[in-house]
């Protein structure tokens, strides 16, 4: 991590608008680190989805779509199919692609479209004002569950990186988080592994991100880091779920 | 109860519960979260029915599936959400169903905005979904009015078995004012047996009921699309509403304005009056079905050398206002859509313009 | 009559809830009121403001760009609105936080430490209180009871922290007559 502290080329140096302690900024960081290592910022789009990284665009400086609300995968098909020279990625939260662009997801991903997923659970709608969410954990408490997540009705909260994986044809799905520096290099691992498959035309590639939404949780960002560890990684395990190794 | 200082869209869901429909789907969307947020205390508290659905698409074949059972039901979305609602919408008016939609309207196209619009008047008004259908289109231009119309809209869906919208604005949504939920707004469902799907044990009946908009016969379509017509020309016969303003006077401009916008105009109005411009206003609260005849008998008026559709919207009402004229005078437009709603100062100037 | 104020400061020093307990506070005396809050994305860490109608007459344009009075708790929301205010209306300016003056002549200006306030009576959460309850005894608005009594019913699920808000009227209510 020597570069730590000189900017990507391929992140923008535009004043964030996230929260303090916020994770979607670490997320991006990576990203863009990745994009440079590989040398693909000429040829490299981005899909916004709509939640709190709907101007993820402005941090980044290469090209970008917005899509409407759950709908990144089928954008990112588009050009995918259209441009296959092109490096295609989606960043999503856990409303936009487990809620209303859940079809989208699973058919982009059975498809095998060579694209590249990123996918950030921070158990809640962020934008919105921390309503309830599909990866929201069992009695969490939200705005539209005032009084904690009821499971018995509205279920358990979805993992989706094991719903992918059970597809046959995707072949990277992984899930990590970025809590702490360990968990940080490990998760950017995981992005480079993906966007390195998805250049070697080999398969569609999901990372998840296990993240934090101190806002919206009423939590200071150190007792957010704390919730995660505690509450979230024993639910949504960390590793690899498939690879193409696995897959082929 | 006396009057309560409220947010509108905490009114919204209130008034549902007291008009007697305690069941609500919906999925978040600014700037009418609140309305999801206030029920999902309310409702469980109320012994009704509150669920997040997973997106608009979902929720409007809730909202079809638990009309078409017979029970009363209502969602509230905003803008983008309603665009997803609109195929539901088509369904349920062609299955003639009754349900309740309230659309806090942000600026568009696309994701556009969230603050205040009135861009939604054609999806609301002419269609948003596809085929021959159209909905009972009520405009509240306060918050105590959103919950009148909140209330009254349950029994108007039931009467038409067809869908109706309540059409609000993000101010409408976000703004607090005094409110009153009149306790004769409250109202029994009705009887659905003859036509809803409660169970033949429930009705007890052998007489299975189906609900369907699949008319593979053209002669049959044809009937099923006559049939709603009847409809739609009954509310334009029974169900028209608008209030007006300072029509009594010799007005040389009459304002055709709803919502927010028109209390916007009633100010500018005032201060015209001042500087000795009379100006005259209808405000329909019916978009669908509009205040065709009283436009157009208003604007006949001698002193009245002009007629203008003010709207936050680049432009949609005035075709309306055009149709209800049929040319007796001229009708211009003035609006802004960006979510900065047109000062009083704005439209004095437009006014003034006119003149 | 119709009067319009405008609360304004960060997000988190309380704008909302102080412009609410106003409106409730004019709806018991029997005015027409509207609460327009300032919604949007600048919400976030930015400036929050909000406006109370108080009017014997309905209420008609929501829309105010010109309010009679200004409470403003932070520097950037005095500079911002200040100098929209109408002639003869109050600005009241929390000076714990703003050092300048709204440079404006025409108007009744006050500066109140209400941050400082709010601290020495245990805690600044109560600092938009302490800026209400000035801002009414200076304006004359409205009866101080009324206030009062709208503290409670705020605040009835929260009764621990009725005493403290309470003091924050009395101890705003001094300033605002004393500035
Ligand atoms: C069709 C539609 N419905 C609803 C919305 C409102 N909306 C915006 S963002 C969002 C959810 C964001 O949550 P998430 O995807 O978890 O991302 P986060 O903000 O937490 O990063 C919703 C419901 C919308 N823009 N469009
Ligand atoms: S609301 Fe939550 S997800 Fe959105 S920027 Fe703030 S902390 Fe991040």
């Amino acid at each position: 991590m020597g570069k730590t502290f000189q900017r990507p080329e391929a992140l923008s140096d535009a004043v964030t608008h996230y929260c303090p302690g916020c994770t979607h900024g670490i997320i991006h960081r990576l990203i863009a680190e990745v994009i440079d290592e590989l040398g693909i910022r000429g040829r490299t789009v981005g899909v916004a989805p709509v939640g709190c990284a709907v101007l993820a665009y402005n941090y980044f400086t290469f090209d970008f779509q917005e899509a409407a609300h759950g709908r990144a995968p089928a954008m990112a098909t588009g050009i995918k199919r259209v441009r296959p020279d092109l490096m295609v990625f989606t960043y999503q939260g856990d409303g936009d692609l487990a809620s209303i662009g859940m079809g989208e997801i699973v058919h982009a991903a059975n498809r095998g479209e060579k694209f590249t997923t990123i996918f950030v659970n921070n158990a809640v709608y962020g934008m919105t004002g921390g309503q309830m969410a599909p990866t929201t954990m069992p009695n969490q408490r939200t705005t539209t569950s005032p009084f904690g997540r009821r499971v018995d009705e509205v279920g358990m909260p979805i993992k989706v990186a094991e719903l992918l994986a059970a597809l046959q044809t995707p072949g990277y799905i992984v899930r990590q988080t970025v809590i702490s520096p360990k968990y940080i290099k490990r998760a950017k691992r995981a992005i480079k592994q993906a966007f390195t498959y998805q250049k070697e035309g080999r398969c569609y590639s999901f990372v998840e991100v296990v993240s934090t939404c101190p806002t919206n949780w009423g939590m200071t960002p150190m007792e957010a880091i704390q919730w995660t560890q505690d509450t979230m990684l024993p639910y949504y395990e960390l590793g690899e779920l498939k690879t193409p190794e696995t897959t082929d | 109860m006396g009057k309560v200082l409220m947010k509108g869209n905490e009114a919204i869901g209130e008034a549902a519960i007291r008009a007697g429909c305690l069941n609500y789907f919906a999925y978040p969307i600014t700037p009418q979260s609140e309305v999801a947020e206030y029920l999902s205390r309310r409702l469980p508290e109320a012994g009704g029915v509150f669920l997040q659905g997973e997106s608009e698409v979902a929720v409007s074949y809730m909202i079809f599936g638990a009309a078409a059972a017979g029970a009363r039901i209502f969602t509230t979305s905003s803008s983008p959400g309603i665009s997803l609602m609109c195929e539901g919408i088509s369904y349920i008016a062609a299955a003639q169903c009754p349900a309740v939609f309230v659309n806090i309207m942000r600026g568009g196209p696309g994701l556009g905005g969230i603050l205040p619009s009135q861009a939604d008047y054609f999806q609301a008004t002419k269609g948003g979904g596809h085929g021959d259908y159209r909905m009972l289109v009520m405009a509240p231009a306060s918050v105590q009015e959103a919950v009148e119309m909140v209330m009254t809209a349950f029994p108007l869906a039931e009467k038409y078995r067809n869908p109706v919208m309540i059409l609000g604005d993000g101010l409408i949504g976000q703004m607090m004012e005094p409110v009153e939920f009149p306790d004769d707004l409250r109202s029994e469902p009705s009887n659905k047996d003859d036509w809803a799907t409660n169970g033949m044990d429930t009705r007890r009946s052998d007489k299975r009921n189906l609900v369907k908009s699949l008319f593979l016969d053209p002669d049959q379509l044809n009937r099923n699309n006559l049939a709603l017509k009847a409809k739609y020309d009954r509310m334009n016969r029974e169900e028209v509403r608008y209030e007006t303003y300072h029509m009594d006077l010799d007005y040389r401009v009459l304002i055709v304005s709803y919502g927010t916008m028109s209390r916007v105009c009633r100010t500018a109005i005032d201060n015209l009056a001042e500087e000795g411009i009379d100006v005259g206003m209808i405000r329909p609260q019916t978009l669908f079905p509009f205040p065709v005849q009283q436009v157009h008998d208003a604007a006949q008026k001698q002193s009245c050398v002009h007629v203008a559709s003010i709207e936050m919207s680049m432009g949609q009402m005035v075709e309306d206002v055009q149709r209800a004229l049929q040319g007796v005078k001229p009708v211009s437009w003035y609006g802004k859509c960006g979510g900065d709603v047109p000062t009083p100062e704005e439209i004095m100037e437009f006014v003034r313009t006119l003149l | 009559m119709q009067s319009e104020v405008m609360f304004a400061g960060f997000g988190g020093q309380g704008i909302l809830l102080s412009a609410k307990i106003l409106a409730h506070a004019a709806m018991k005396d029997g005015y027409e009121v509207a609460w327009i809050p300032s919604y949007g994305p600048e919400m976030r860490g930015g400036t929050a403001y909000c406006t109370v109608v108080v009017s014997d007459r309905p209420i008609g344009s929501p829309i105010i760009r010109n309010p009679l009075h200004l409470v403003a708790m932070n520097r950037p929301s005095l500079e911002k609105f200040a100098p929209h205010v109408k002639q003869g209306g109050v600005i009241l300016i929390n000076s714990s936080l703003i050092k300048i003056s709204s440079s404006r002549d025409d108007v009744d200006e006050i500066r109140v430490p209400v941050t400082d306030i709010a601290k020495d009576l245990g805690s600044t959460r109560s600092a938009n209180i302490v800026a209400l309850s000035a801002f009414v005894a200076r304006s004359r608005i409205l009866d101080m009871d009324l206030i009062r009594d709208c503290i409670k019913e705020e605040f009835a699920n929260k009764e621990k922290i009725i005493p403290l808000n309470l003091a924050a009227v009395d101890e705003g209510q001094k300033a605002g007559l004393t500035a």
